[in-house]
C-alpha cells in the first residue's frame, strides 16, 4: 500500500490545548508499517489526546499528522474519510449498549463503507471467533464482562480493515484476572503485522510486543526507543522517576 | 458433619419468621384499607348533601340516556388526539435536532426553534387554542384552515412539540459523548451516528416522560371544545345544560378514564423498569 520506507503514521510538533491547559506541545511520533509503539506515561500526560488528536476526534492547534504520507490534519481534509482509515478502541470500551455484539462490530463496514449487511455480518462473525466471542453475536454488550467488551471493541476498530490502531489505555478500566484476555487479542494482532499505537499502563506488555516505547511527559515525548533500554536504562531523569513510581505502586 | 441439621433448623426458623411477618404485613395492608376507604365512603354517603349529590352527578338513567351521544363524541377527541400525537412525535423530533444542531447555517432555523419552545411553553395551552382558533380564521387569508377541529389540532400540536422537542432534547444530551466519538471512530458521519447511535438510545431513554406528554394530550384534547367541535366535553355539556344534570360529565369522565388509566399503568411500568435495571 506505501512506499517502501513512507512510514504509516507520521506526527510531526503537533500541540493542542484545552483553554488555557497546553496538553500537547509539541510531540513527533513516526510509525512504521507492521511496527506497535507502546505510548507510555503518567495520567493526564496527553496520550488520550494524541490518540484522539490522530483520529481527529479533536482538532490539533499546530502541527500536522500524516497517514501513508498523506497530511490528514489539514482543514481541507474530510475527517470521516481518514477515520474510515483508522481503528480506535477506548479505554471505557464504548459499545453501543443498545445493538448487539455482532451489531456493534458490523455498523461501521455497512453504513461507513456500504458493505452489504451479509458480507458485513459474515466478516463480523468471523472476527468474533478470531477473539474468542463465538456464541455471544446476538448478546447485549451489557450482558458481557468487560474482558469480553473489550474484545468486541477491539474487533469492531478492526473490522473496517484499519491502515493502523490505535489503542487507548484498553486494559486500565478492566479487572485484574480480565487484563489477560484482552492483552491476549492484542498479541494476535501484533504477529498478524498490524501497526499499531499502544497507550498503556502495562510495562510488561509493553516490553514483550512493542517495537519501541515512547516515553509522553509534560506533552512532549522526551525519551524513546527499544523497549529494553527505555524501560530498563532510561537517559532521562523524567523517564527514570515515572517508572520508579510504577515501581513502588507494584505495576510492574 | 452436625453442622448440616443445626444450619438447617435455623433456615426453617428463619422462613417461618419471614412468612409470619408477611402475613402480618398483609392483614395490616387490608385492615387498613377498609378503615381508609371505609371512612371516605361514609363520610361522603352519610354528608347532608349526598341523596341530592347521587341525583344530579350519578343518576343511571342520566347515563344510559347521555351515554351514546357522549360516546359518538368521544370519537372525535380519540380521532384529534391520535393524529394530534403523530404529529407532535415528528415535529417535537425536528424541533430537538434543530436545537441540538451545530451548523452556523442553521443558526436562524436554531433561533427560531429556541424561540418557539420558549414561548409556546410560557402561554397555557388554552389561550394558544383561543388565539389560533380565533386569530387564525380572522385573518382571511385563502389557503389557511377554518375548521375549529383542524385549528384546535393545531394549536395543540403547536403546544405539545414543545414539550416533547424538551423531552427529546434531554434524551440526546443524556447519551454520553463517548457514543458518539465511538460512532465517529467506526468511519460514521455525524449525521449517522445521530440516527443509528445517538437518537435510539436517547428515544429509549425518554420513552417515559414522552408517554407522560402523550397522558396529558389524551385530556388536553377537550380544550379544542371552546371553538366549537362537538366532542365528549361539549356534548356532555350541551346535554347537562338541558337536563340540569351533570351526569353526562361523569359519563365523558370514564371514558377518557378508560384510555388513559392503561396508559398511566404502562408509563408506570416503564419507568420502573428503568429504575431497576440502573
Amino acid at each position: 500500500m506505501s512506499a517502501a520506507g513512507t512510514p504509516v503514521l507520521e506526527v510531526r510538533g503537533v500541540t493542542k490545548a484545552f483553554g488555557e491547559r497546553e496538553v500537547l506541545r509539541g510531540v513527533d511520533l513516526t510509525v512504521s508499517e507492521h511496527e506497535a509503539i507502546a505510548l507510555i506515561g503518567a495520567s493526564g500526560s496527553g496520550k488520550s489526546t494524541l490518540l484522539r488528536c490522530i483520529d481527529l476526534l479533536e482538532e490539533i492547534d499546530d502541527g500536522d499528522v500524516f497517514l501513508d504520507g498523506e497530511v490528514i490534519t489539514d482543514p481541507a481534509v474530510e475527517p470521516v474519510a481518514v477515520r474510515r482509515r483508522l481503528g480506535l478502541v477506548f479505554q471505557a470500551f464504548n459499545l453501543f449498549p443498545h445493538l448487539t455484539v455482532l451489531e456493534n462490530v458490523v455498523l461501521g463496514e455497512m453504513r461507513a463503507q456500504k458493505v452489504s449487511r451479509a458480507e458485513a455480518e459474515e466478516h463480523g462473525r468471523a472476527l468474533l471467533r478470531r477473539f474468542g466471542l463465538e456464541g455471544r453475536e446476538r448478546d447485549r454488550p451489557d450482558d458481557l464482562s468487560g474482558g469480553q467488551q473489550q474484545r468486541v471493541a477491539i474487533a469492531r476498530a478492526f473490522a473496517g480493515r484499519p491502515r493502523a490502531l490505535l489503542l487507548d489505555e484498553v486494559t486500565s478500566a478492566l479487572d485484574p484476572e480480565l487484563v489477560g484476555e484482552v492483552l491476549h487479542a492484542i498479541r494476535d494482532l501484533k504477529t498478524a503485522g498490524m501497526t499499531m499505537v499502544i497507550a498503556t499502563h502495562e510495562m510488561g506488555f509493553a516490553r514483550e510486543v512493542a517495537d519501541e516505547v515512547a516515553f509522553l511527559h509534560d506533552g512532549t515525548i522526551v525519551e524513546s526507543g527499544s523497549p529494553d533500554r527505555v524501560l530498563t536504562e532510561p537517559e532521562r531523569e523524567e523517564t527514570r522517576r515515572f517508572l520508579a513510581r510504577l515501581l513502588e505502586s507494584g505495576r510492574i | 458433619m452436625t453442622g448440616t441439621a443445626v444450619i438447617s433448623d435455623r433456615r426453617l426458623a428463619r422462613q417461618a419468621a419471614k412468612r409470619r411477618r408477611q402475613r402480618r404485613g398483609q392483614a395490616i395492608a387490608a385492615i387498613s384499607s377498609i378503615v381508609v376507604l371505609g371512612g371516605l365512603a361514609v363520610w361522603i354517603l352519610t354528608s347532608p348533601g349526598w341523596p341530592s349529590v347521587r341525583e344530579t352527578f350519578f343518576s343511571w338513567s342520566e347515563f344510559r340516556n347521555a351515554f351514546p351521544e357522549v360516546l359518538g363524541g368521544f370519537w372525535l377527541d380519540v380521532k384529534v388526539f391520535v393524529i394530534v400525537e403523530i404529529a407532535v412525535l415528528i415535529v417535537g423530533l425536528v424541533v430537538a435536532l434543530v436545537r441540538t444542531s451545530a451548523g452556523p447555517a442553521l443558526f436562524p432555523i436554531r433561533l427560531i426553534a429556541t424561540v418557539y419552545t420558549d414561548l409556546i411553553r410560557g402561554v397555557p395551552t388554552l389561550l394558544l387554542v383561543y388565539l389560533i382558533g380565533f386569530g387564525i380564521p380572522a385573518l382571511r387569508l385563502t389557503g389557511l384552515p377554518t375548521e375549529p377541529v383542524v385549528l384546535g389540532g393545531i394549536a395543540l400540536g403547536l403546544s405539545y412539540s414543545a414539550y416533547v422537542a424538551e423531552v427529546y432534547r434531554a434524551g440526546i444530551a443524556s447519551i454520553h459523548r463517548g457514543q458518539r466519538d465511538a460512532a465517529l471512530a467506526v468511519g460514521l458521519t455525524e449525521a449517522q451516528a445521530l440516527r443509528h447511535v445517538i437518537l435510539p438510545q436517547a428515544v429509549r431513554r425518554v420513552a417515559p416522560p414522552l408517554l407522560n406528554d402523550f397522558l396529558a394530550l389524551q385530556k388536553d384534547v377537550v380544550l379544542i371544545s371552546i371553538l366549537g367541535p362537538q366532542e365528549a366535553f361539549r356534548i356532555a355539556q350541551i346535554i347537562q345544560g338541558e337536563n340540569f344534570n351533570y351526569t353526562p360529565l361523569i359519563a365523558a369522565a370514564l371514558l377518557f378514564l378508560i384510555i388513559t388509566v392503561p396508559l398511566a399503568r404502562l408509563v408506570d411500568r416503564l419507568g420502573g423498569q428503568t429504575g431497576a435495571i440502573r
